[in-house]
């Protein structure tokens, strides 16, 4: 079990650790130019090598890893605050119009290119990373609604809820207590998987420059400003692709792990 | 059959006009009026006026909302505010690039994904299924955009094999398809990886089947029963991934056309929201929605026609 959990969760941390270290120290100043050292290989003084303005490339990744995650960690919140809600009322009213209506503004929100109106949110109301995770956590309300209202159906029916009803519990109290804690581990689950998806849509936004703004450093924008260098320097434009294809493969494999460990009927399945 | 399609019908119909109402709305309330944008910061006010009640800017919301819609349904999208060109006639233009592209990814990531998957599912649990969960895992975690640009630094620069970016138009239609050739490879192998792995579940539930031992009971191989019973029974829910991924690709194609400066539909609306050219915002992203809304649709109605079971559920 541990040793299935071991590898996400060991290079989700390392990102976790990298982000919150960085309030702290980073081996450079993220706005220190040094002109002078400009695209500079990785070496002994520079582990990541340098960019165009001679900025530490370690450095900016470390900063950009806070920017990365607390978008997704705060889109991943709306789309579980408003999605788990709005799921449980759907099932708890299973059939009933209010259940009608959730589900057809989820399919409603499900027909949209997430993408392309995540571009239109932040174009209007102009690009920043609090717009980003605005844009990005309301394609996840439809996700957490769905999951949860499919998971506490399967619950309703079964007879700890029957005989908690039988008990004069009201539905918002059965769904609270009863229904809530059962979901959990399949909230936690989609929750990585979410957060995953969420540092990429953040990195895809940043770099056509609707996300976080200089001169907070993010991992997306530093592959913008890459782009032209490509050829001169390939370090500028690998480092930060790297750093976003271990992030989200950390979360995944986690995820997967996280499913292993949590869900007692596939570990059977497996073995 | 038929009732289900029309009550499927009357849901597309509405999705559509939910849509419509969300996206005026959304640009409605963006800061900037058209008009002043248009003219810059040392136009007379009476100017700005006369642009904004040609431009029909001064009706009330509701009134332009109608016209729009109307336009629209009968082809006519209204005029470019930048350009004053028919917006019917800039989307057409891009759209000849952006679906192409999206088709051609399409494509790839079926050809990719449908070997790799028959490779996993027959060998379950042995060295080429961990290697193809492996790539997958990978696949899916690498941005495509990122992707784009290693492609375009391996094989544009250093092998000199494709341009870097750019389009030569249709005339030659060789080169068209081999300037579309990266951004393709680059928009299809995250969905490829999403692809393999729905594939490979599909057939290894297949594989379960009572129908499948009965295959191989009467002698028919491993390979024999995979491909005749399993491949046909798993493609129902790989169609249904293939439609949603037609929508991923023709979105994702908008970052994938920033990398590659392909004069696309998403060059397009960025162009349009960096000067306040609402109209064409609108309507191309309406023609997206609608697009996937269709899209869907058909998909619902291809699976209907498959599986009656469906139609009594739904």
């Amino acid at each position: 079990m541990i040793r299935r959990l071991a590898p996400g969760a060991a290079l989700s941390l390392v990102f976790v650790v990298a982000a919150l270290l960085s309030y702290l120290w980073t081996p450079y100043a993220v706005d220190g130019m040094a002109i002078a050292d400009r695209l500079k290989a990785p070496s002994g003084a520079h582990l990541l090598g340098t960019d165009h303005f001679g900025r530490d490339i370690l450095s900016m990744l470390m900063v950009g890893a806070r920017t990365s995650l607390a978008v997704a960690l705060v889109a991943v919140g709306i789309g579980m605050g408003l999605g788990v809600p709005l799921g449980l009322a759907a099932a708890a009213r299973h059939g009933g119009w209010l259940d009608e209506v959730i589900m057809r503004g989820n399919d409603l929100v499900f027909a949209f290119p997430s993408l392309v109106i995540a571009i239109l949110i932040t174009a209007i109301a102009g690009p920043s990373a609090l717009n980003a995770i605005i844009a990005i956590g309301i394609f996840n309300v439809p996700v957490f609604a769905r999951l949860t209202r499919g998971a506490a159906l399967a619950l309703w029916a079964r007879e700890f809820i029957m005989a908690a009803r039988v008990a004069g519990k009201g539905r918002v109290r059965i769904s609270v207590e009863h229904i809530l804690p059962n979901v959990t581990n399949l909230l936690i689950v989609q929750g990585t998987i979410q957060f995953s998806l969420g540092i990429l849509a953040e990195a895809g936004l940043s770099y056509v420059g609707l996300g976080a703004q200089p001169p907070v450093p993010s991992w997306g924008r530093m592959l913008a400003d890459a782009q032209t260098m490509v050829a001169l320097a390939p370090h500028v434009a690998l480092m930060p692709g790297l750093a976003i294809v271990f992030s989200v493969l950390g979360l995944n494999l986690l995820g997967d792990g996280l499913r292993d460990a949590l869900d007692p009927k596939l570990r059977e399945v497996r073995a | 059959m038929l009732a289900y399609a029309l009550r499927r019908l009357v849901s597309l119909g509405l999705s559509l006009v939910v849509a419509s109402l969300v996206i005026f709305l959304v640009v409605e309330v963006a800061p900037g009026d058209p008009a002043s944008f248009m003219l810059g910061i040392n136009a007379q006010p009476d100017t700005v006026a006369a642009l904004r009640a040609e431009l029909g800017l001064d009706l009330p919301k509701w009134q332009r909302y109608l016209a729009w819609v109307g336009g629209m349904v009968t082809g006519d999208f209204g005029m470019s505010y930048t350009y004053r060109t028919p917006v019917s006639e800039m989307v057409m233009d891009r759209l000849w690039i952006s679906l192409p592209l999206a088709l051609y990814a399409l494509v790839l990531s079926t050809a990719l994904a449908f070997p790799a998957a028959l490779l996993a599912a027959s060998r379950r649990g042995e060295a080429g299924d961990f290697a193809v969960m492996g790539a997958t895992q990978l696949g899916i975690a690498v941005p495509n955009f990122w992707f784009a640009m290693l492609l375009v630094l391996l094989f544009a620069i250093n092998l000199g094999w494709f341009s870097a970016g750019g389009f030569p138009g249709w005339e030659d239609p060789g080169a068209a398809l081999k300037a579309l050739t990266l951004p393709a490879v680059a928009l299809a192998l995250p969905q490829a990886a999403i692809l393999a792995r729905v594939m490979r579940s599909a057939l290894i539930d297949i594989l379960a089947e009572d129908f499948m031992r009965t295959a191989r009971a009467k002698g028919l191989t491993r390979a024999q029963a995979l491909w005749r019973h399993g491949v046909r029974n798993a493609l129902i829910p790989v169609l249904t991934i293939l439609g949603l991924q037609f929508s991923f690709l023709l979105a994702g194609a908008i970052i994938i056309e920033q990398v590659f400066f392909l004069p696309g539909l998403g060059r397009l609306i960025f162009q349009a929201i960096s000067q306040r050219d609402l109209i064409v915002v609108e309507s191309v992203v309406m023609l997206l929605v609608f697009a996937v809304i269709l899209v869907t649709f058909l998909t619902d109605m291809a699976y209907a026609a498959v599986d009656p079971r469906l139609r009594r559920r739904a």
